[in-house]
C-alpha cells in the first residue's frame, strides 16, 4: 500500500488547533481514550454476556432428566440435525468453490481490464440479497426447475446412494438447499479469491509466459501455487456462512429427522439453525432449553471452522514473505 | 541452435501512449548485443517486443517487424507461446517460482512441452542447465531444497539455467544484475560470456561498463523529451560506439554527461 | 533518420539458412481455428441438443443449456487439439470453463431478480406502502408497519453498532499501543471481533432472546430486543471495516498533527477521522445492508404484529424480512395475496439493500482519498 506525506485534505491540517491551550486538551484525551477503550472493553462484555447466557439456559437441557424433555433425549435428538447442517454446508461448498474460483479467475485474469470491476460487482449483488428471498427465490423458481433434472439424475444414477430412493414431488429437497447455500456462499468465496489471484506477483506470472506457458499453464504454475493457502481459507469462511444460514433452508427444505446421504427424496435431515428458526416461536418450557443448547453446538461447530481457516490464513501471512 | 533477429520499422504503445518509435535493426546470432539508454528510454519496452512479453501489459501492442531467422514474430498464425519457447528471458529480479524446489524450477519450462520425462533424462536436463548457469556445483547436493533460499545471485543464476534448460534459441535480459551485488554481477557476466558460444544473446543494462565489457553490439537508445517517445539514435560495434560515437547524443551519454 | 544497420553480421552459408529459417517458421508459425469457431460450434452444440432432447421428449432450458455447453467443450477441446495441439486445446478448455463459471454465477441472480420483480410488482402498489395488515384477511393490507418496523429496528441497531464499533477501532488502531497491558488487551480483542463475525444470525437471536427473557421475563419480544440482536452481528462488521480504513491513514499525518502540538485525541477527531471519514461511512452502509435483511434473529426476539407499532420496547414489532417469511409460510386462503405480499417485500427489502449497496460504493468511490500509485 502506498503512503503518501502530503496532508491530502487541506481542511484537515491542524494548524488552526496548535495555539489552542493544551490543559483543554489533557481533559478531552483522558475522555476520548476513556470512551475508546471501555468501547473495546464492551465488546468483549457483549461476547462474555453472550456465551454466559447461552450456557445458562443451554444447561437445564443437558442436565434434565431426558423423560422431562419435550423433544427427546438431547444428543440423540441434535445429532441429525447436526448432521445436515454439516452435510448441507459441505455439498454446498462442493458446488461453490470451484465455480468461485472460475469466477474468480475469469474477473482477475481473464476479463478485459476495464470490466473487472464490474463484473465483480455484479457477483458481489449476490451477497447483497437477504436470506428470505433466496428462500422464496428456492421454493418458486428453483425448486420446480430442478425437479426434471433430479428426475433424470434419479433414473441413470440411481446406483448411486446419494442420488438413490423416491424423487421428492416438491425438489425441496437437501440438494435443491444446497444449491440454495452455494449460491449464498458463492459472492464471499469469490470475493477472496479474486483478491488473491489479483495478488500474485507480476514477476512470478511473467517468468512462467517468459518460458512459453500457456495463459492456464502459467496460472496452474504461478497463480494456483502463490493463491492456495488463500483458497482454502476462502473455502473455510464460505463453510462458516453456509453451516449458519438459517431462512433459506428453513424455507427450501422439506425436512426430516433421521441422518440421511439421500440427495433428491424428502429424507434430508434439517440443519440446526433451520430447526431453531421453525421450532423456536411455538416452543416453551424445556424445549426452549433445548433448542438453544442445539444453537451452542452450532456455534461450536461454526467457531472450529473459522478458527482453522483463521490459523491457515495466518500461516499464508509468513508464507507470502518469500519473494 | 541460435538465431539472428532484424527489426523493421517497430512501433510500441501502451494504450495511446506511443512508448518507441521507428525502431530498426539487426541483431546478429552468437553474439552479444547490448540496449544502453536512459531511463524510460524504451529500451526494455523494446526487448520485451522480441519474445512478444510486451502484450502482456493489458493495453500494450506494437506495429513494425521483428524476424527471427526471417519469419515475422508478429506474422499471421505465429504463436506467442511458440515464441516465447525459442526466445528465452531472465528478468531483473530474480524470479524463482516460491513454491518449487531448485530442481522443480528448473524443469518448469520443460514439463510444460512434454508431460512425462524419465527420471534419469530429468537429471540431465538439471545438471545441463545448471551447468550452463555455472550453478551446478553450488546447488548439487540441494537440488530438492526450495530455490528461494538461495542468494540473490544464485537465484538469478538459477533463472537463467531454468530458461536455458528449455534450449532457447536467443535469450533476453533484463538489467539481469541491477539487483546484485558485485561479485554476483561479475559471476552472471563471465556466464554471458559463455552462454553466447551457444545463443544469442541481447542484454539491456544501465551499466556502460557492464556494456562495454559483456557485448559485441552496442545499441544506444534515447528520447528526445519527456513524453515523446523513445528512439533508437545508433547501433554498432561496441568498441566503436564507446570510442567514436557517430551521434552527438551518444557521446554525451557515454561520457557521463546526463541519464 | 538516425537508424543505421550494424555492419557486423554472421557469415553463414546461403542454403543452410534457407533451410533454417523454414524450419523455424515451421516451429512458430501452428494451425490456428478461425476466430469464429467457438461462437459457431456454441450455437451449434446448443442447438443440435436442444434437437435431440427434443426427440427423446425431454426437452429443458437449463438441461439443454448445461449439455449444450459440455457438447461444445468437448467439441472444441477435439478441433483444437487436432489443430493447434494439446497444450493450447487445454488452455481453450480452462477459457471456456472460466467464462462458462462467470454465467453460471449470473444465471441465479437473474433468475432470481425475474422471480422476484415478476411476482412482486403485483402487489407494489399505494395500499401496499400505505396501510399495515391489521384486521386484513384476505387481499389488500400492506407493510406500512413492517417497514416502519425495519426503520426503527435497523436506526436503532445502527445506534449501538455504529459508536461501539468505531470507537473499539479507534482503541485497536491508536491507544493499544500504549501499554503492554493494553496492546494484550487489544490482541484478545481483535482475537474476539474475528469470533463475533463467525456467529450464526440464529445464535445472535437465541442470545438477545435469553437476555431479555432473563430481565424481563420469559417470552418477552420487543423492538429493542431485535436490535440488540442485529447489533451482535453487526458490530464486528463495523469494527473490521473501520479498522481497516484507520489503518490506511498515513503515519506521517498523525507525526505531522503531533509535531504542531496538537493532542492525541484532537489529531485523531480533526486528521484521522475525516481522512478516513469516505471509508468509515461505507463501511457503515454495507453493514446496515448486511443486517436490514436479517430474519432469523428477529422472529424468536422482535416476533411480529399485524398492526402498527413504533414502541421499540413494548409489544412485538415486524419487520420486512420476518413479515415476508410469514406471509409466504403461513398463508390463509385463498393464498395467493398473501404470497403476492410476501413477494411484494422481497422486491421492496431488494430494493432497499441494493439501493444500500450503491450508495456505500458511490460513497466510497466518490470521497477516496486518492491513492497515488
Amino acid at each position: 500500500m502506498s503512503t503518501s506525506v502530503e496532508p491530502r485534505d487541506p481542511q484537515a491540517t491542524p494548524e488552526g488547533e496548535a495555539s489552542q491551550p493544551t490543559s483543554v486538551g489533557r481533559g478531552g484525551e483522558l475522555v476520548f481514550s476513556t470512551i475508546s477503550t471501555v468501547s473495546g472493553l464492551s465488546i468483549l462484555a457483549i461476547l462474555a454476556a453472550v456465551a454466559f447466557f447461552l450456557v445458562l439456559l443451554a444447561a437445564p437441557a443437558l442436565t434434565s432428566d431426558p423423560a422431562d424433555l419435550p423433544y427427546g433425549e438431547f444428543w440423540q435428538w441434535v445429532a441429525p440435525f447436526a448432521f445436515g447442517t454439516v452435510w448441507a454446508a459441505v455439498l454446498a461448498l462442493l458446488m461453490a468453490v470451484p465455480v468461485a474460483i472460475g469466477i474468480a479467475l475469469f474477473i482477475s485474469h481473464y476479463a478485459p481490464r476495464k470490466l473487472a470491476n464490474g463484473l465483480g460487482y455484479i457477483v458481489d449483488l449476490l451477497a447483497a440479497v437477504p436470506s428470505v428471498v433466496f428462500g422464496l427465490w428456492g421454493i418458486n423458481a428453483l425448486a420446480p426447475a430442478v425437479m426434471p433434472v433430479y428426475g433424470w439424475l434419479n433414473k441413470a444414477f440411481g446406483w448411486f446412494p446419494p442420488f438413490a430412493g423416491g424423487v421428492s414431488g416438491t425438489g425441496r429437497t437437501m440438494l435443491t438447499a444446497a444449491i440454495v447455500l452455494a449460491v449464498m456462499v458463492l459472492p464471499i468465496i469469490t470475493a477472496l479469491c479474486r483478491e488473491v489471484f489479483l495478488q500474485t506477483p507480476k514477476l512470478h506470472e511473467e517468468a512462467s509466459l517468459a518460458l512459453g506457458a500457456t495463459r492456464w499453464e502459467m496460472i496452474k504454475q504461478a497463480v494456483f501455487p502463490f493463491g492456495m493457502p488463500g483458497i482454502i481459507s476462502a473455502a473455510m469462511l464460505g463453510l462458516g456462512r453456509a453451516l449458519g444460514e438459517t431462512m433459506a433452508v428453513a424455507m427450501v427444505l422439506s425436512p426430516s429427522d433421521q441422518i440421511s446421504f439421500e440427495l433428491l427424496t424428502p429424507n434430508g435431515p434439517n440443519t440446526i439453525a433451520a430447526n431453531i428458526a421453525l421450532n423456536f416461536p411455538e416452543a416453551f418450557g424445556l424445549g426452549i432449553n433445548q433448542l438453544i443448547a442445539s444453537g451452542l453446538v452450532l456455534f461450536v461447530i461454526t467457531l472450529a471452522v473459522n478458527m482453522a481457516a483463521r490459523a491457515i490464513i495466518a500461516s499464508r501471512a509468513e508464507f507470502s514473505g518469500a519473494n | 541452435m541460435s538465431k539472428r533477429i532484424d527489426i523493421k520499422n517497430l512501433d510500441i504503445y501502451y494504450g495511446k501512449f506511443h512508448a518507441v518509435k521507428n525502431v530498426s535493426m539487426a541483431i546478429p546470432a552468437r553474439a552479444v548485443t547490448a540496449f544502453i539508454g536512459s531511463s524510460g528510454c524504451g529500451k526494455s519496452t523494446v526487448l520485451r517486443t522480441l519474445n512478444r512479453m510486451h502484450e502482456v501489459i493489458p493495453g500494450a501492442y506494437c506495429t513494425g517487424e521483428v524476424n527471427l531467422d526471417g519469419t515475422n514474430l508478429y506474422g499471421k498464425g505465429v504463436d506467442a507461446v511458440a515464441v516465447r519457447r525459442m526466445v528465452g528471458m531472465v528478468f531483473q529480479r530474480p524470479n524463482p517460482f516460491p513454491t518449487m524446489s531448485i530442481k522443480e524450477n528448473v524443469l518448469a519450462g520443460m514439463k510444460l512441452n512434454s508431460k512425462r520425462i524419465s527420471a534419469s533424462r530429468q537429471d540431465e536436463i538439471v545438471e545441463k542447465a545448471l551447468s550452463g548457469a555455472n550453478l551446478w556445483n553450488e546447488v548439487k547436493d540441494r537440488l530438492d531444497k526450495p530455490g528461494s533460499g538461495l542468494s540473490g545471485g544464485q537465484q538469478q543464476r538459477l533463472c537463467i539455467a531454468r530458461a536455458i534448460a528449455v534450449e532457447p534459441d536467443v535469450l533476453l535480459m533484463d538489467e539481469p544484475c541491477s539487483a546484485l551485488d558485485p561479485i554476483s554481477t561479475l559471476a552472471i557476466e563471465d556466464l554471458i560470456h559463455e552462454l553466447k558460444e551457444k545463443f544469442t544473446v541481447v542484454i539491456v543494462t544501465h551499466n556502460m561498463q557492464q556494456a562495454q565489457r559483456v557485448s559485441d553490439q552496442t545499441a544506444f537508445f534515447n528520447l528526445k523529451a519527456v513524453g515523446e517517445p523513445g528512439e533508437l539514435i545508433e547501433v554498432g560495434e561496441t568498441e566503436q560506439i564507446f570510442t567514436s560515437p557517430e551521434h552527438e547524443d551518444t557521446e554525451r551519454y557515454i561520457t557521463g554527461q546526463f541519464g | 533518420m538516425t537508424t543505421r544497420y550494424s555492419e557486423k553480421s554472421p557469415e553463414t552459408g546461403a542454403e543452410s539458412r534457407q533451410s533454417g529459417d523454414e524450419a523455424t517458421r515451421k516451429a512458430l508459425v501452428s494451425g490456428q481455428l478461425p476466430s469464429f469457431t467457438p461462437i459457431a460450434t456454441l450455437v451449434v452444440s446448443i442447438v443440435v441438443v436442444a434437437g435431440v432432447l427434443a426427440l427423446f421428449g425431454s426437452f429443458g432450458i437449463a438441461m439443454t443449456l448445461v449439455l449444450g455447453f459440455v457438447t461444445f467443450l468437448v467439441v472444441m477441446r477435439v478441433l483444437s487439439h487436432v489443430v493447434e495441439g494439446s497444450r493450447r486445446a487445454a488452455d481453450r478448455t480452462a477459457r471456456y470453463v472460466v467464462t462458462g463459471a462467470f454465467v453460471l454465477a449470473l444465471l441465479p441472480l437473474l433468475s432470481l431478480l425475474w422471480t422476484v420483480t415478476s411476482k412482486g410488482v403485483q402487489r407494489f402498489d399505494g395500499e401496499f406502502f400505505s396501510s399495515s395488515m391489521f384486521a386484513i384477511v384476505g387481499e389488500g393490507g400492506g407493510a406500512v408497519h413492517a417497514i416502519w418496523g425495519t426503520l426503527i429496528i435497523t436506526g436503532i441497531t445502527t445506534l449501538i453498532a455504529v459508536p461501539i464499533g468505531i470507537f473499539s477501532s479507534i482503541f485497536l488502531v491508536e491507544y493499544s499501543n500504549e501499554t503492554p497491558l493494553l496492546r494484550k488487551t487489544a490482541s484478545v480483542l481483535r482475537f474476539f471481533v474475528d469470533v463475533m463475525t463467525g456467529i450464526p444470525s440464529i445464535v445472535a437471536g437465541l442470545f438477545a432472546y435469553t437476555l431479555f427473557s432473563f430481565i424481563f421475563g420469559a417470552g418477552y419480544k420487543s423492538g429493542l430486543a431485535g436490535a440488540v440482536a442485529l447489533a451482535v452481528l453487526m458490530i464486528p462488521v463495523v469494527v473490521r471495516s473501520t479498522e481497516e480504513m484507520l489503518r490506511l491513514v498515513p503515519n506521517e499525518l498523525r507525526e505531522a498533527s503531533y509535531a504542531l502540538g496538537v493532542p492525541k485525541w484532537k489529531t485523531i477527531v480533526k486528521v484521522v477521522l475525516p481522512t478516513s471519514v469516505a471509508g468509515i461511512v461505507t463501511g457503515v452502509i454495507l453493514a446496515i445492508a448486511r443486517v436490514i435483511g436479517e430474519t432469523a434473529p428477529l422472529l424468536m426476539t422482535a416476533g411480529l404484529y399485524t398492526g402498527m407499532n413504533t414502541n421499540a420496547l413494548q409489544g412485538q414489532m415486524t419487520t420486512l424480512p420476518v413479515f415476508a417469511y410469514y406471509q409466504y409460510v403461513t398463508p390463509g386462503i385463498p393464498q395467493e395475496p398473501y404470497y403476492a405480499r410476501a413477494f411484494a417485500s422481497a422486491l421492496t427489502l431488494i430494493i432497499i439493500v441494493m439501493a444500500l449497496n450503491a450508495i456505500g460504493r458511490y460513497v466510497a468511490y466518490k470521497f477516496a482519498p486518492k491513492t497515488g500509485r
